[in-house]
């Protein structure tokens, strides 16, 4: 067990390790020139010269790694270079409202997930396992980029329920937790009809129905526990889908999290903001996974007591 | 063909024929009618006019040719060099297949969609640089499903026969692998289109892939958003596209699984 924690943990420091790398050459191996596309074709040499001794691009490619992964290491991911600002406070002031997001889009899809996929389990075959898998089959092919559009449409446009975009109270989070939410919501119900498709042909779970318990105490008590493994599992996988979704749900309601900023500081080459953001994407996501894997090992007893 | 299946082959039909025969239709998917502008529906254009006074039916078909060629092209591309990169690290194990699969790994450590938002977004915008972004991209998954075919089928007894008799690697491959390892890739390449033609419309929805004039539905969606209030019509009409071509792909490819039998887990 203890050694599959800590080959587990050392293949995530290796993840991360390439991850970061990938990320550097990305922005250096790209044709073009960086300051060029910057500043434009017409800028002064000396202006230009300014910049790149500014960004340290006039060093070899090697020592520009070492500079990147010493940043990172002191956690100093440099400054903006449209704003002039500190990127760590940048960022301190974008990810609460993505944290937000995200776990709003999460409650929002389990809260849809789990009945329709219990519903579609249960009656298995019936109408309403068809209705709750076409349902789900809907969510996952509408794209979050027409989602969104769609919902404001109706909701803030036609209905006047929600604002149309920003992020101010409560009212505000509900359209674009839903837009995020959907997709996962889909996958999810899935992944809890299958999985409690599979359990509820158990000898214990017949047994529990012998004993006379009702239909609900059954699922909840006894299925469900047994069924939330590949659940969890589904979740940290689509986590990444879910962040990446969020960078195209921000824009669309103007929420002022990571999601937009990676897109504002691509629009304006704002390459240092560019690598933090996409750094800081991936390096949650490496995270939740090992955190998934870690406790699912945690979880199942299988898993856990395997010498 | 059962009921079933018929839905998703006429979708995707109408759609691969309309993209293919766009240039024969004499289509004016350009052409600006300034008394038009946001006109709504009406006999000579049945989804009614853009912004600019332009035909969005006319603009819809140029969007399905966009999405189609990017869908199918990035899909090749992934295949071919996915699958090779996944049947050598198999096949011939040892450090070759060490580095490859960390490098899967590292790939897969990034939300597919962001990176390529990242290196569309420098490689700078254009169609040809997002089918450059998204391929870097696609690989991994067919590279990830070809490697752990070819694991469990390089030990079988034809396989051992076979070079026995001493077949060389590339008669090895093309006859006694591939044909076998074909129908999990097919299946998963079936997701992979509907994938990219989501992710293409992403792009173009953020201004990262085609540029105006041309028409991709999701960049019409992005356009669409502005007048929503006024022309709901912009914003239905390539949705709804987008919308019917991923389910059909979605229902193929779910009936396509079924029938060959194979269990993978679908796509990211």
């Amino acid at each position: 067990m203890l050694n599959y924690l800590y080959a587990r943990c050392i293949t995530a420091i290796i993840v991360i390790f390439g991850v970061s790398t990938l990320v550097f050459l990305l922005i250096h191996i790209v044709p073009g020139d960086p300051v060029e596309v910057m500043l434009g074709e017409t800028a002064q040499l000396a202006d230009r010269e300014a910049l790149r001794t500014a960004l340290g691009l006039h060093l070899p490619l090697y020592q520009q790694w070492l500079n990147f992964m010493s940043q990172l290491f002191t956690l100093d991911p440099g400054t903006s270079i449209y704003s002039k600002r500190e990127i760590s406070s940048l960022l301190a002031e974008r990810i609460p409202p993505t944290a937000l997001l995200a776990c709003a889009s999460i409650i929002t899809a389990i809260s849809i997930a789990l009945p329709l996929g219990i519903m579609a389990a249960v009656y298995r075959g019936s109408r309403w396992d068809i209705g709750a898998m076409t349902l789900s089959m809907f969510g996952i092919s509408i794209p979050n980029f027409w989602m969104g559009p769609l919902l404001i449409m109706v909701f803030s446009l036609w209905l006047g329920w929600f604002p149309v975009s920003g992020n101010e109270g409560f009212a505000s989070l509900i359209l674009p937790a839903f837009t995020l939410g959907t997709a996962l919501a889909a996958l999810l119900s899935r992944m809890v009809r299958a999985s409690l498709l599979e359990i509820l042909n158990e000898d214990y779970i017949r047994a529990a129905r012998a004993r006379g318990l009702s239909q609900l105490a059954v699922i909840l008590r006894h299925a469900l526990p047994n069924a939330a493994l590949p659940i969890i599992t589904v979740l940290g996988m689509q986590f990444g889908a879910l962040l990446a979704g969020a960078v195209i749900t921000e824009t669309i309601f103007s929420w002022p999290g990571v999601g937009q900023l990676t897109i504002e500081a691509i629009q304006k080459r704002d390459y240092p903001v560019v690598q933090a953001c996409v750094l800081l994407i991936s390096l949650t996501y490496v995270t939740v996974n090992l955190l998934t894997d870690l406790a699912y090992a945690f979880l199942d007893p299988r898993v856990r007591l395997e010498k | 063909m059962n009921r079933y299946l018929s839905f998703p082959v006429i979708v995707l039909s109408a759609w691969c024929l309309l993209a293919l025969s766009a240039t024969l239709l004499s289509l004016r998917p350009d052409e600006i009618i300034l008394q038009k502008i946001l006109a709504l529906p009406e006999w000579q254009a049945w989804l009614g006019y853009d912004d600019l006074g332009r035909p969005i039916a006319d603009r819809m078909i140029m969007g399905a040719r966009t999405s189609l060629l990017v869908a199918f092209s990035v899909v090749f591309i992934s295949f071919v060099v996915g699958t090779i990169i996944g049947v050598f690290a198999a096949w011939f194990g040892g450090w070759w297949d060490k580095i490859s699969v960390l490098i899967i790994d590292i790939f897969i450590a990034f939300p597919g969609i962001l990176l390529a938002i990242a290196l569309a977004g420098l490689l700078g915008p254009g169609i040809m640089n997002a089918v450059i972004a998204l391929s870097i991209v696609g690989w991994v998954g067919f590279a990830r499903l070809a490697r752990a075919q070819t694991l469990t089928i390089k030990h079988r007894e034809h396989v051992t026969a076979a070079r026995a008799l001493g077949t060389r690697t590339s008669r090895m491959v093309f006859r006694h692998l591939l044909p076998l390892i074909m129908a999990p890739l097919i299946v998963e390449a079936t997701f992979a289109i509907a994938g990219t033609v989501i992710a293409e419309a992403s792009l173009s929805f953020l201004g990262l892939g085609v540029q105006p004039p041309d028409a991709s539905w999701g960049s019409m969606i992005r356009e669409g958003t502005r007048y929503m209030l006024v022309a709901p019509h912009m914003v239905l009409a390539p949705g709804v596209a987008i919308f019917l071509v991923v389910l059909s792909i979605n229902l193929l490819g779910d009936r396509l699984r079924d029938k060959m039998d194979v269990r993978l887990n679908n796509g990211k």
